[in-house]
C-alpha cells in the first residue's frame, strides 16, 4: 500500500473567495477516491489542483507517483488521427499499452487513422481515456469519467478503473453516477456548498 | 520597538477597512500640499525666473514638461515595486494599488507629450518631432494604455493584477532599454541632437522652481494613487460587510456635525 | 529528465503546421503583401525604395509574426491541451521552449529565407544583404519570444488580437531599432556590428527572461 499523493490544508481562491475549506486527502493503491457534490462546487477546481494545473493559494500537495489527468476537454489534436494523438502521449512517459491494444480497450479499435476532429463526442472522450492506457501512471484524475458515454462505453470505463486500481490508485469527480467496483476500495468524499462560501467536504 | 510598531502597522495597512480609513485620512492633506506647492512653484516659474536668452518666455513650459516627465517615469517604479510584492505575497491592496498607477502614470505621461508639443512648435515649427525623449515618452505611453487594457479585460480582478503584473515586469525591464535604443536612433538619424533643453547648461536661478514642481507632481501622486485606489476597493468590496458599515457610519457623522 | 516529451512536443507542432500548410504560410503571404503595397503606395524610385527597405522589411516581418501569435497557444487551449502541459514531470518551461522553437521555424525561418527576394523588389544594395539575414535570423527569434509573451498574457482575455497589438509594440521597439539600424549602417557601407551586437544582447535577455513570464502567464489564464 504505497501513498501516492498526499496534499494538506489546500486551498483555492476564486473571485477573491475561497472554493472551498482547507482540504486534506491521501490516494494509496488499490483505492479510489469519487468526489461528488452538485454542480459548481468545486469538484473540477479541486482535481485541477491535485493535478497540478492550478496553483493553491496555500496547503500542500505531494506527488509521489506519476500521475495523468483527463478533464472535460479531451485534450487531443483533432488533425492527427487517433493513432497520432496516443503515439505523442505515449512519447511523455514510460510506455504501457501499445497504441492498437489502447484503442480496443476502449472500443475504439480500427479507427486509428481517422482524424480525431471526425470522431463523436462520446468517442472523442473514449480516446481521451485512452491516452491514460497508453502511458504508466500510478494516480488517474478523473473529471466526470462517464459524461457523454452509453452504458457499454460506462461499463468499460469500469473496467479500466479497476484494472488501474490492481496497480495505482484513482481520483475521480462524478455527479451521477459512481463506479461499478468493490466498494472496499472507495472513499467517497461529497463537497457541499457551505455558508459563507466556503465548501465543506 | 519602532520596527515592529511598523511592520505591524504595515500588515494593518494590507486590511481593506484600515487602508479605507487611511487613504481618506492622508489623501486631502497631500492634495492640499500638493496644491500649495504647485502654485508655490508655478509662481516661482512665471514671476520670478528670468526668461531664457534663446528661447524667452516659452522656454518656462519645463516646468511642468520635466518634472511630469520624471513623475511618469517615476511612477512606473512604484508601480513595478507594487506589480513584485503583488506577485510574490500576493497581498491584494498592493494589486489594486499597481493597477491604480497605470492611469496616473499614463495620463502623465500625456501631459508630459502635450507640453513637449507646445514647447517645441516654436521651437521646430512643428507640434511633433522624432525627439529621443518624446519618442520614449510616447512608447511608455503605449505601455502604460497596454496595461490598462491587460487589467480591464479581466473579470477576476485579483486574476487580472496578477497577469498584468507581469506586463509590469517586462515593460521594467524593457524600459532602460527603450531609452537608451531612442536615443542612439535619434543621435544616429539626426547626427546633432535636437535637445529641448538646448545645449545652455542650467542657470542657478532656475533650479528652484523646478525642485518645488517636483515635490508637488509627487504629493499629486502619492495623493491620486491613494484616492485611486481608495475607490477601486470601494467598487470591487461593494457587497461586503465593511463597506456598508463603512457608509452607515459615515452617514451617522454627517447627520451628527449638521445637527 | 529526457528531451523526449519536448522533442514530442516539437515534431506534433511541426506535423500539425503541415496539415494546414496554407494556415502556417499565411503570414508569408501577407509580408509580400506589404512589400508589394509599399512600392504601389511610395511611388517606385529606388533610391526612397532602397533607404526605407531595411525599415520596412522588418515592419513587415514584425506584423506578419503578429498573425501567427494568435495561434500560438489559444488552439490549445481551447481543446485542453495546454493545460496537460501542467500535468506530470515534465516542465512548462521546457515545453514553452518547445512550441516557441517549433514557431519560430514555422513563421520565423520562411521570412529569413525569402528576405533576399523581398530585398530585391526593395532595392536594398547588395552589399547589407548578408547584414539583413544575419539581422533577421538573430532578431525573429526574439520576436517569437516576446510575442509569445504577449500572446501568454492575452490568452484568455476577450478582444485578444488587438491587445496583443498594443502589448508588443513598445516591448519590440529596441529590437527594430537595433535591427533595421544595422541594414542601414551596411547599406550605407559603414559598421554595423555594434547595431548587430546591441540586437544578439537583446535576444539573449529575451531568451532568459520571456520563457518564465510566459509560463507563469499561461499558468495564470489557466485558472
Amino acid at each position: 500500500m504505497t501513498l501516492l499523493l498526499e496534499t494538506e490544508g489546500l486551498e483555492f481562491h476564486r473571485y477573491g473567495a475561497p472554493v472551498f475549506r482547507p482540504l486534506g486527502l491521501r490516494l494509496e493503491t488499490g483505492r479510489a477516491i469519487v468526489l461528488t457534490g452538485p454542480n459548481g462546487v468545486g469538484k473540477t477546481t479541486l482535481l485541477r489542483l491535485l493535478a497540478g494545473i492550478l496553483k493553491p493559494v496555500s496547503g500542500t500537495l505531494v506527488h509521489h507517483a506519476a500521475h495523468a489527468f483527463v478533464g472535460h476537454l479531451p485534450a487531443v489534436k483533432g488533425d492527427l488521427s487517433c493513432r497520432e494523438n496516443l503515439e505523442y502521449e505515449q512519447r511523455l512517459g514510460l510506455p504501457d499499452l501499445a497504441l492498437a491494444e489502447a484503442l480496443a480497450e476502449v472500443g475504439l479499435a480500427g479507427l486509428g487513422s481517422r482524424p480525431a476532429r471526425a470522431l463523436s463526442a462520446g468517442q472523442k472522450r473514449r480516446l481521451g481515456m485512452a491516452r491514460l492506457l497508453v502511458r504508466r501512471s500510478g494516480c488517474w484524475l478523473l473529471d466526470e469519467p462517464y459524461a457523454s458515454l452509453d452504458d457499454a462505453g460506462c461499463r468499460r470505463v469500469d473496467e479500466l478503473i479497476a484494472r488501474q486500481l490492481e496497480q495505482g490508485g484513482v481520483i475521480l469527480a462524478t455527479h451521477q453516477r459512481h463506479p461499478h467496483i468493490d466498494p472496499h476500495r472507495i472513499e467517497q468524499i461529497a463537497l457541499e456548498f457551505g455558508q459563507e462560501g466556503g465548501v465543506q467536504a | 520597538m519602532i520596527w515592529n510598531k511598523l511592520k505591524l502597522w504595515f500588515h494593518m495597512l494590507g486590511s481593506a477597512p484600515y487602508f479605507y480609513r487611511f487613504a481618506r485620512a492622508v489623501a486631502p492633506w497631500l492634495w492640499a500640499g500638493f496644491a500649495v506647492t504647485a502654485v508655490y512653484a508655478t509662481y516661482l516659474a512665471l514671476y520670478v525666473v528670468p526668461g531664457d536668452y534663446q528661447q524667452g518666455d516659452s522656454m518656462r513650459i519645463l516646468y511642468i514638461h520635466v518634472p511630469v516627465a520624471w513623475q511618469a517615469m517615476f511612477g512606473y517604479a512604484v508601480m513595478t515595486v507594487l506589480a513584485i510584492i503583488a506577485l510574490v505575497w500576493r497581498i491584494r491592496l498592493t494589486e489594486i494599488m499597481a493597477m491604480s498607477c497605470a492611469p496616473i502614470g499614463a495620463a502623465l505621461t500625456l501631459i508630459c507629450l502635450a507640453t513637449g508639443s507646445i514647447w517645441g512648435k516654436p521651437m521646430w515649427g512643428t507640434w511633433w518631432e522624432w525627439d529621443a525623449r518624446l519618442t520614449s515618452m510616447l512608447v511608455l505611453l503605449f505601455i502604460y494604455i497596454g496595461i490598462m487594457g491587460l487589467y480591464a479585460a479581466y473579470d477576476d480582478k485579483r486574476k487580472g493584477a496578477r497577469v498584468a503584473a507581469i506586463l509590469v515586469l517586462a515593460g521594467a525591464v524593457n524600459l532602460p532599454i527603450i531609452h537608451f535604443s531612442v536615443e542612439w536612433w535619434n543621435t544616429l538619424h539626426q547626427g546633432q541632437t535636437i535637445r529641448l533643453m538646448g545645449e545652455s547648461s542650467m542657470d542657478p536661478a532656475m533650479i528652484p522652481p523646478l525642485i518645488w514642481m517636483v515635490i508637488a507632481t509627487k504629493l499629486f501622486f502619492g495623493a491620486a494613487l491613494l484616492d485611486r485606489s481608495r475607490n477601486e476597493l470601494l467598487e470591487q468590496d461593494r457587497s461586503k460587510k465593511w463597506v456598508e458599515m463603512e457608509c452607515t457610519n459615515q452617514e451617522l457623522n454627517d447627520v451628527e456635525s449638521t445637527a | 529528465m529526457s528531451a523526449q516529451p519536448y522533442r514530442a512536443l516539437f515534431r506534433r507542432d511541426l506535423k500539425l503546421a503541415m496539415r494546414r500548410l496554407g494556415e502556417s504560410l499565411l503570414p508569408l503571404f501577407f509580408l509580400f503583401t506589404v512589400i508589394v503595397l509599399i512600392p504601389l503606395g511610395v511611388g517606385p524610385g529606388p533610391s526612397l525604395l532602397a533607404r526605407m527597405a531595411p525599415g520596412m522589411i522588418w515592419v513587415a516581418a514584425l506584423l506578419s509574426s503578429l498573425l501567427a501569435l494568435e495561434h500560438l497557444f489559444r488552439p490549445d487551449l481551447e481543446d485542453g491541451t495546454l493545460e496537460q502541459w501542467f500535468v506530470g514531470e515534465t516542465t512548462v518551461l521546457g515545453r514553452v521552449w518547445a512550441r516557441l522553437a517549433s514557431h519560430w521555424l514555422i513563421t520565423g525561418l520562411p521570412v529569413i529565407v525569402f528576405s533576399p527576394l523581398a530585398a530585391e523588389m526593395l532595392h536594398l544594395p547588395h552589399r547589407a544583404l548578408g547584414v539583413m539575414i544575419l539581422s533577421l535570423l538573430i532578431g525573429t527569434p526574439a520576436l517569437s519570444l516576446v510575442g509569445g509573451l504577449a500572446a501568454a498574457l492575452t490568452l484568455s482575455t476577450r478582444g485578444a488580437s488587438v491587445l496583443l497589438s498594443i502589448l508588443i509594440f513598445p516591448l519590440i521597439v529596441p529590437l527594430v531599432i537595433f535591427a533595421t539600424g544595422a541594414v542601414s549602417m551596411a547599406a550605407d557601407g559603414m559598421n554595423p556590428y555594434a547595431h548587430l551586437g546591441l540586437l544578439g544582447a537583446f535576444t539573449i535577455l529575451a531568451m532568459t527572461l520571456a520563457p518564465f513570464g510566459i509560463a507563469a502567464a499561461l499558468r495564470m489564464n489557466l485558472e
